[in-house]
């Protein structure tokens, strides 16, 4: 090819660009289904909220409940706990978040109950602060389920819930 | 690669042949020159070979009576070990030749470390063989998860949920994996389906980790360069054949002992209790065979980070024909390395050890220490050993030292008992 040829674009040269952006799309359009196959279908989506009751839940107490595959913490928690939870001070936390904004009923705490590293579930009652500590790779949380020692980067996860009445907690 | 042309006898084989040269290949297999050399270290390949062959043998048979159903899948493992006729003996022999398979890829894989099989011009082989290594973890991983045991689900948890330590997209990553928003039957579903696949893959990297090899020849443990053929060269049929099938043997002895006589003693108690995604084991370990990158993984105390490490120790080992510049590929030459190599077998086998105990005091300590070695090792003393490390000489040919003439002293005093006998 001499100079001049290589520097104008000629008909091929456009019939060339054209059917390779044809191709991508073709192709994009081929895999994005196969792809999108794995992620969570509809009948999985539909389990998206369940109602919990809790009037049996006496101060002190915790119960789990399953949500979307995945275990809820909803503790009844003592003054004690409530205070210990609240006296932080925020510049201590890993992960800052006021106990106000994670507990608006301030005796009932709801959260995912999945350790924010990889995932186990964490065990009541146990740990340096009195609360939760997660077994497989040694996470602390406190009261009001923040996290305060360990590999967990933040802390467990406040899922969308809400009061139906006095007795009955609905989340998601 | 055997220059001469190849000719069958036959006239129909002739016909055949010339259509499709299967029987090239097969005389090709058959005449392969080796290295007269080679010691038990290189009876592995074989036994690899068999071991792959063994797992998708019992593998295709389990999967006849297995369901893959979050609901069904503990009960049909249960019905495979009770009811099918000698469902027990398949199964176990199919988990446990997961670890055998582990056992001997091991070896294989410090064989060359220590006889610089990685190095030039061998790098490929190495790299396709790393790439099986990996398949052979993820493979493993996710075989261990369809008995839908606590360990199954718990392990499954975990290690899905190392993606979710990358930054943005995490947790769209993981609900993708998952097909929900934990590990569920849809998630158990995929693990079988890839589970069945995986090992294909791995056979057809098998087929070019072979072929990669067949292209310079073996390497030996000298680790010299030789001429094929030659007189340094023995034809793979029947020499190496029967050295192969001799070792093949042994190692069927230790196999079946623990499929015999402790079946279940590399697996975990908890596996035996259905998954419950309410309650976590006290103590999650992964297989014994992922127990250094799992320690590595939990040595670190940042999340993100201790992923990263994790992955690196794998892919350190992928860029290792460039990190170790050193060009003597045997370590009966490099006395330095020597010792570094022994130092690295005994940190590996120390993560190894911290990865089945708590992360805490003394062994997240150790875990740590270990840890730096082992990117030390790789990353800091390989490079510079290479460059600063006196060599003793090499002989001239795999015959030579036999013969005489050999600069190492041990070898010349065997050879003079030697001649003293004749």
């Amino acid at each position: 090819m001499s100079d001049s040829e290589k520097k104008k674009p000629n008909r091929r040269d456009f019939i060339v660009t054209a059917t390779t952006a044809a191709g991508a799309v073709g192709v994009g359009a081929v895999v994005w289904p196969l792809v999108d196959q794995m992620n969570p279908d509809a009948s999985v989506k539909a389990l998206a909220s369940t109602e919990v009751d809790i009037s049996a839940v006496e101060p002190g107490q915790s119960i789990t409940v399953l949500w979307r595959g995945k275990p809820v913490f909803i503790k009844r928690r003592t003054q004690d706990e409530i205070d210990s939870a609240r006296a932080v001070d925020l510049s201590e936390l890993k992960h800052p978040e006021k106990d106000e904004d994670r507990a608006k009923n301030p005796e009932w705490l709801v959260m995912l109950g999945v350790c924010t590293h990889l995932g186990c579930v964490p065990l009541n009652d146990k740990g340096d602060y009195g609360a939760w500590f997660c077994p497989c790779h040694g996470s602390h949380y406190d009261t009001s389920g923040r996290i305060r020692k360990g590999p967990a980067p933040t802390n467990m996860e406040v899922p969308k819930y809400e009061f139906v009445n006095s007795n009955t907690i609905k989340i998601g | 690669m055997s220059d001469h042309e190849y000719t069958p006898k036959s006239k129909v084989g002739k016909w055949f042949n010339d259509r499709l040269p299967l029987l090239t290949l097969a005389n090709h297999l058959t005449d392969y020159p080796t290295p007269k050399n080679l010691n038990y270290w290189w009876t592995f390949g074989g036994i690899l070979t068999f071991c792959l062959i063994t797992q998708i043998i019992t593998g295709i048979v389990l999967g006849m009576h297995y369901v893959a159903h979050a609901d069904l899948a503990f009960q049909s493992v249960e019905h495979i070990m009770r009811d099918v006729n000698y469902g027990w003996l398949i199964r176990y022999v199919h988990a446990n030749g997961a670890s055998m398979f582990f056992l001997a890829v091991y070896i294989h894989i410090f064989r060359s470390l220590y006889y610089g099989s990685y190095k030039s011009p061998r790098e490929v082989i190495w790299i396709i063989g790393m790439l099986i290594y990996f398949l052979m973890m993820a493979t493993a991983f996710m075989g261990y998860v369809l008995p839908w045991g606590q360990m199954s689900f718990w392990g499954a948890t975990v290690i899905t949920n190392l993606f979710s330590a990358i930054p943005l997209v995490g947790e769209s990553i993981t609900n993708w994996l998952w097909g929900g928003y934990s590990v569920d039957n849809p998630t158990l579903t995929r693990f079988f389906s890839l589970h069945y696949l995986f090992p294909f893959l791995i056979l057809g990297l098998v087929v070019l980790h072979i072929w990669a090899l067949h292209v310079p020849g073996n390497n030996n443990p000298i680790g010299i360069d030789i001429k094929k053929p030659s007189k340094d060269t023995v034809p793979f049929h029947p020499y190496i054949v029967i050295k192969d099938a001799f070792a093949l043997l042994i190692f069927l002895l230790i196999f079946a002992f623990f499929v015999f006589f402790s079946p279940n003693i590399l697996g975990h108690a908890d596996n035996y209790i259905e998954a419950n995604p309410l309650v976590t084991p006290a103590h999650i370990v992964p297989e014994w065979y992922l127990l250094p990158f799992y320690a590595i993984l939990r040595s670190v105390p940042d999340k993100l980070l201790g992923v990263i490490a994790m992955f690196a120790a794998i892919f350190v080992l992928v860029i290792l024909p460039w990190l170790d510049t050193s060009k003597v590929r045997s370590t009966v030459f490099r006395p330095i390395y020597k010792q570094f190599y022994w130092f690295l077998v005994a940190d590996v086998l120390i993560l190894g050890y911290v990865g089945a105990m708590p992360a805490e005091g003394l062994y997240l300590l150790i875990a740590r220490v270990a840890t730096a070695y082992y990117f030390a090792h790789f990353l800091i003393i390989l490079p510079f050993l290479g460059m600063k490390e006196k060599t003793t000489p090499l002989p001239l040919s795999i015959t030579e030292p036999v013969l005489g003439g050999s600069a190492d002293m041990a070898m010349a005093r065997n050879n003079s008992d030697f001649k003293e006998k004749l």
